[in-house]
């Protein structure tokens, strides 16, 4: 009996994995994650790596003490010399990406008003803002000058203050860390939504197949209903994790062939564009790579791959039995459509809630209840896992969600060995319900 | 005689909808036993019940004088009437996977399979998937796919639906030698040309009720009505008609013959026809005499009549 069990698990295994979509999604779906990773990287790091000129007439002589420094991307030229109209034409000639005019007037605040920057066309936003920075750093020096304000003072009185977040029992935090917690607890959780849908609706088409090729009868005179529900459910979920399994494995090798490959090195990506000001935020980014790693290392990552296989099993028996009680029940895949519904939603509403009151509080009442409840558990639980959940609440968790999947996979097979064998009409809740009596 | 398969009193309903009512049949090892009945009568709840696909709600089946159970699939070969496969399966592959669900091991399977193939002489389809064989090509899979197993009971529903008159023979064979070897098969149909050919038991289910079973000799005599066919042979027609039908019970009749004589289906009140001979042997020269048969069809129109 367990036999032919396996027999069907390896045949659904098998109709899964050789089949065309599957076999290029599985191989496809990588390159273009990394692809298009490393292509946004190039594309961004190609637009900054053409040097742009700009010119600038400093009749105010602002710049003379603070004066612009050229960097890899940006050069400047001085045409002060010319004044601004000859210079406008010479910039315009010559193609300069700008040219800025600073005006001479008595006060400097009428200065900083009347200041013009021309470009042939709409500019870069993230430049003009960098160059305003430094145009108003040197007002602000000359004005304190102007003042007869000690700069060295003003400066030794800026104070920068970070809070140290930890919790009672010692265990130390930060905002940073919990944007990546949140990053991890979400992608695994949309992870596991698009799994569920995406093997949940082969579960699915599969047993609408069997029920239109009317292969179905001729198999369930061989074994039970309920066996070939169990073979097709666990054949599809093995075949799930070995998708899984393989995108994990080639996206990792791939980065690392993609990285070595293209000499692409984030350290080199935040230096790039160095400047004075900028290198403060480079080593901003610098230390945020640090710390991301040590937040990575410092998460259970064993403990949430284990329980994303533990959570994807347990949610996907739930979902696909009720997938292929569906299946079972319609003779074409249109007419799923009213029975999706009362799927789709738990579904939604699980990362709706991971969405938003895990993030606001990842040990509020909203998600540990929503982390309790099977239908949503898999996905909030394991978006709150990387926060750190009390083992009690996993345990009554995955409990609660045994329970369940074992009991909508007997409802299913109750629907399932009935609707198999009914053709032609399209069955109402009603029906379904009367059949849970047969 | 013994009984391959006894049913005995089975009930099952669905919902407030009775499909089978206290139906007992038995069925004779090593025969071909006719399940017949109109669309809806509970044929095929009757087959799914034997095939363990439904279980009944009252009653018992018992296979070789033994209650059926789980482990007895592999002694039942059934080709429903509704039958397909898996399209995007290759025609060994498959086979092998069905023969297995059967309880056959992966060598036994291939062994057997290609003892039918080359009988067949289809061998090269083993590698086709089965969307590319015609409807049927596909169906004389499927029937390898029954008997692969050496079932002892082979249950075929409309076997001959979806076969070219060529095939359909062939297949007829092929169902005779594995009786002849040693199978039952129980044979449900509407063409009852193939059962007056085929079956030597019938059963009759209409309504959800067993209305007839038995020997298909015995039960024919049990419809005959003791109506012989006639010809004669005379100079006015119409008046030995006339002069006839004032003595017994007649009526026109229809067949073949090389001469414009009467003909007449006579009525006797008994089995015993030297009366009716003798008789018409004084008015007329007799040129064809038989005894009128009722045939599957007759005895399956006026039953479930009958039953109306």
């Amino acid at each position: 009996m367990n036999n032919k069990l396996v027999l069907i698990i390896k045949r659904e295994f098998n109709a899964k994995v050789r089949n065309k979509s599957f076999i290029i999604m599985t191989i496809l779906a990588p390159f273009i994650m990394v692809g298009m990773g490393f292509l946004i990287m190039y594309l961004t790091k190609a637009n900054d790596s053409k040097i742009k000129t700009i010119a600038f007439v400093d009749a105010a002589s602002l710049l003379k003490e603070n004066p612009l420094k050229n960097s890899k991307t940006v050069e400047y030229i001085n045409l002060t010399k010319l004044g601004a109209d000859k210079a406008k034409v010479q910039a315009e000639k010559k193609e300069y990406y700008g040219l800025l005019i600073i005006p001479k007037h008595n006060s400097i605040e009428k200065t900083a008003n009347t200041i013009a920057f021309f470009t042939k066309k709409t500019p870069n936003l993230i430049l003009v803002e960098s160059l305003e920075k430094k145009i108003e750093a040197s007002l602000q020096h000359l004005k304190l000058k102007q003042l007869g304000i000690d700069i060295e003072k003003i400066k030794s009185t800026k104070i920068k203050s970070i809070f140290n977040l930890a919790t009672y029992s010692g265990e130390k935090s930060s905002k940073f860390e919990n944007g990546i917690k949140i990053g991890f607890g979400s992608i695994a959780g949309y992870l596991l939504m698009m799994f569920i849908m995406i093997y949940g609706n082969s579960v699915m088409r599969s047993v609408i197949e069997e029920k239109t090729s009317r292969i179905v009868e001729i198999i369930i005179s061989s074994v039970k209903p309920f066996q070939l529900m169990m073979g097709k459910i666990i054949g599809n979920a093995l075949a799930g994790l070995t998708q899984f399994a393989i995108w994990g494995i080639m996206i990792a090798i791939l980065s690392f062939v993609a990285l070595s490959f293209l000499d692409i090195d984030t350290g080199k990506i935040a230096q790039a564009n160095v400047s004075i000001e900028q290198l403060e935020v480079a080593k901003e980014i610098m230390t945020k790579q640090e710390q991301l790693v040590s937040v990575i290392s410092k998460m259970p990552i064993t403990l949430m791959l284990i329980l994303f296989i533990i959570y994807f099993l347990g949610g996907f028996l739930l979902y696909s039995s009720l997938y292929a009680a569906i299946g079972s029940a319609v003779d074409n895949e249109t007419d799923t459509q009213q029975f999706m519904m009362p799927i789709i939603m738990p579904l939604m509403l699980g990362v709706y809630v991971g969405a938003f009151s895990v993030i606001n509080d990842p040990h509020g009442p909203v998600a540990t209840i929503f982390s309790m409840i099977p239908l949503t558990s898999p996905i909030v639980m394991l978006m709150r896992v990387p926060f750190g959940v009390p083992v009690w609440q996993i345990i009554v968790s995955i409990v609660l969600l045994v329970g369940t999947f074992i009991f909508t996979v007997w409802l299913a097979a109750k629907i399932y060995r009935i609707g198999i064998l009914m053709y032609g009409k399209k069955p109402t809740y009603k029906e379904l319900f009367k059949w849970l009596r047969y | 005689m013994d009984n391959l398969l006894i049913i005995k009193n089975v009930v099952k309903k669905f919902g407030d909808f009775i499909a089978l009512n206290n139906v007992s049949i038995n069925v004779p090892k090593n025969s071909i036993f006719g399940l017949l009945g109109p669309n809806g009568a509970g044929k095929t709840t009757l087959i799914r019940i034997i095939n363990q696909i439904t279980l009944p709600d009252k009653g018992s089946v018992l296979l070789d004088g033994k209650p059926l159970k789980q482990e007895d699939i592999q002694y039942i070969g059934y080709m429903p009437e509704e039958r397909g496969l898996y399209k995007n399966m290759k025609v060994g592959e498959q086979a092998i996977y069905l023969a297995m669900l059967k309880g056959m091991t992966k060598n036994g399977a291939k062994t057997q399979l290609k003892y039918w193939f080359d009988k067949f002489e289809i061998g090269s389809w083993w590698n086709k998937k089965m969307q590319e064989l015609s409807k049927g090509q596909a169906q004389k899979i499927q029937f390898i796919i029954t008997v692969l197993h050496k079932p002892k009971l082979l249950i075929f529903d409309e076997v001959f639906s979806g076969f070219d008159p060529i095939n359909a023979n062939i297949i007829r064979d092929e169902i005779l030698q594995l009786r002849n070897e040693g199978a039952t098969v129980i044979f449900s149909t509407h063409r009852m040309e193939s059962v007056e050919e085929l079956c030597d038991h019938i059963a009759l289910i209409d309504k959800s009720n067993l209305i007839l079973e038995g020997n298909l000799i015995d039960i024919k005599k049990q419809f005959k009505t003791n109506t012989f066919q006639v010809g004669l042979v005379t100079a006015d027609n119409e008046k030995l008609k006339a002069e006839i039908g004032e003595k017994f019970t007649i009526e026109d009749a229809n067949f073949k013959s090389l001469n414009k004589e009467l003909k007449l289906n006579i009525k006797i009140n008994s089995e015993n026809s030297t009366e009716l001979i003798k008789y018409l042997n004084t008015k007329a020269l007799i040129n064809h005499f038989v005894e009128v048969i009722p045939n599957a069809n007759d005895i399956f129109i006026q039953a479930v009549k009958s039953n109306n």
